[in-house]
């Protein structure tokens, strides 16, 4: 049986595993220790889970346990491997390279640091929404001493090429810092294989609990050091201080161990159905997918449906469907994605998307049903749109003197 | 304890007043009235086209009006955007049939906002709904050799 609403929108966020919530219960009312309570049995249980926890998180990145930091999520662990490393390498450099669509916590962690006195690069993307290698090379200097690029997009799934920009960046004695967000529980990611010195990432992403994350540090070739950007009890190597979050710790790992156990088989099964729901939408006329096909992340798809308004298209099935718009009709700018105009799209396209994210619990039926809603609702809409007509009539949409607005 | 309580509802009404649209708005979006195309080459025929793509509005209103009462018989809107914008352009046809020019042109954004209570996010999408009615009284209005009418540029835009 179809249950409605359905639930696409998996790159905000995952719904957690039934399994996830059975190991963490324990830890709230019956293990409540405090981790570094180091003289009970309440505190000593709690150290346990949580070390145990750091196990399970540690492997699935191919990592040592012992360069897990937990952080209250990936906006944390963003900001704290970035200004972490801008502060402790200060005397080697203020240069730091990123890319035009990072997500905000890195891009405003960013620009913090030039208010700080730190230069940042910011590589642009091509229409895929892959960095030239060739620029990033270019854009290397002796005080460069951070590229930070994401490992896949939020919006549009693009993974970038991690393994051939770490080397880059390690042959100009750069550290490798990436937001591996969307990534870590979807995709084989191996920090040693990637060569990844900083990596951030989330438990609420991948079925696991939200307000839970982690910044991976490396700790041997070569030794990697962040200041720490909260003072305090000197948890977590000093890099982190805080009591440890003991049952979003042990939720956390335990999706880390599902998500690596479960990972193959999951996505043949989400693959199949993310190109199911992405060719059936493209029998639509002037629908186009945004950003890579081949680089992608295999659960997620970005469709613009030309001449139809992202918002006004949700508004036709959102009660059934949550998915998010890269049109921001709310936002007092109407300035629509960023991510999608660093493709190189028109604001027309970028205003037109949809973004689809599926899950390991995401159904062969609710993608037809999804399917059948949104073609029905953007050819509604097109027939009461003034661009779909004009489109049809031959006229090109770019002579046109449009009102400023 | 009560305190944080009452702060809470208080904090959810808000969202929802932010988030979710009014029956109204749904009711035009679902059923919106007066979808469609008007011969823009009649004389009797005025068109507002306003808004642009870039900024994920465009709104087309035409009004057909009776040369001798100078009254609109007919009034047709086509529009890309968000379910406000439908809605209120929507909203426009029906409230522009069966009156005179004169009186439309007293057609205010504020009454969208009123009528269909529209949240401030979406003030825009009745700026652009006063905005096309005026464009297409002005069309009509050229086209029968009289002047155009100079607006005040709108305040929220």
């Amino acid at each position: 049986m179809l249950k409605l609403p359905i639930y696409l929108d998996n790159n905000a966020t995952t719904p957690m595993d039934p399994r996830v919530l059975e190991a963490m219960i324990p830890y709230f009312v019956q293990d409540f220790g405090n981790a570094a309570s180091r003289n009970h049995p309440f505190g000593w249980k709690a150290e346990e889970a949580v070390d145990y926890a750091r196990e399970q998180v540690a492997k699935l990145i191919g990592a040592d346990p012992k360069e897990i930091i937990f952080t209250s999520g990936a906006t944390e662990a963003d900001n704290l491997g970035i200004k972490g490393v801008f502060e402790m390498y200060a005397s080697k450099g203020n240069h730091i390279i990123t890319a035009t669509t990072e997500h905000k916590a890195v891009l405003d962690t960013c620009k913090h640091i030039e208010k700080l006195g730190g230069e940042v690069t910011y590589l642009p993307v091509n229409a895929e929404g892959l960095i030239d290698l060739k620029e990033l090379e270019a854009a290397m200097k002796p005080t460069t001493i951070l590229v930070a690029i994401m490992y896949a997009n939020n919006e549009i799934g693009t993974l970038q090429p991690i393994k051939e920009i770490s080397a880059i960046a390690r042959k100009h004695g750069a550290l490798v810092f990436t937001d591996a967000t969307q990534a870590v529980g979807k995709i084989p990611v191996d920090v040693n294989k990637d060569g990844i010195d900083l990596m951030a990432f989330t438990g609420h992403k991948m079925y696991g609990p939200k307000g839970i994350g982690a910044l991976y540090v490396r700790r041997k070739n070569p030794r990697v050091k962040v200041t720490a950007q909260m003072d305090g009890g000197g948890h977590e190597r000093g890099m982190r201080s805080g009591t440890l979050n003991v049952p979003g710790i042990v939720g956390f790992g335990k999706a880390c161990e599902i998500c690596m156990q479960d990972m193959e088989a999951d996505n043949k099964r989400i693959v199949k159905l993310r190109d199911k729901l992405e060719n059936a939408l493209l029998l639509l006329e002037e629908a186009y997918v945004n950003g890579s096909r081949e680089h992608r992340l295999p659960h997620v798809t970005n469709i613009s449906f030309k001449h139809v308004e992202g918002e006004g298209l949700l508004m036709g099935f959102n009660k059934n469907i949550a998915l998010s718009s890269g049109s921001a009709c709310t936002s007092a700018s109407l300035e629509p994605s960023y991510v999608l105009k660093a493709l190189g799209l028109g604001d027309d396209l970028a205003h037109s998307s949809l973004r689809f994210g599926l899950s390991r619990f995401t159904t062969e039926e609710e993608i037809d049903y999804t399917v059948k809603a949104i073609s029905e609702t953007v050819i509604k809409l097109r027939e009461m749109s003034p661009l779909w007509e004009m489109y049809k009539e031959g006229i090109d949409l770019n002579t046109i003197e449009w009102a400023a607005h | 304890m009560a305190g944080s309580t009452f702060s809470i509802e208080l904090f959810l009404n808000f969202q929802i007043k932010i988030m979710a649209y009014s029956e109204k708005v749904i009711d035009h979006y679902q059923n919106p009235k007066n979808v469609g195309t008007l011969d823009k080459s009649s004389k009797n025929v005025g068109t507002g086209l306003v808004g642009a793509p870039e900024c994920g509005d465009v709104m087309r209103l035409q009004i057909e009006v009776d040369d001798a009462t100078g009254v609109i018989t007919d009034a047709k809107f086509k529009t890309f955007g968000c379910g406000s914008a439908i809605a209120s352009s929507s909203l426009a046809t029906e409230w522009l049939k069966g009156k005179s020019v004169d009186e439309a042109l007293k057609v205010d954004n504020m009454d969208f906002v009123e009528e269909l209570n529209l949240p401030p996010v979406k003030i825009h999408c009745s700026v652009l709904a006063e905005d096309a009615i005026k464009a297409a009284i002005n069309d009509y209005r050229v086209k029968n050799g009289l002047e155009a009418i100079k607006f005040e540029e709108s305040v929220v835009h």
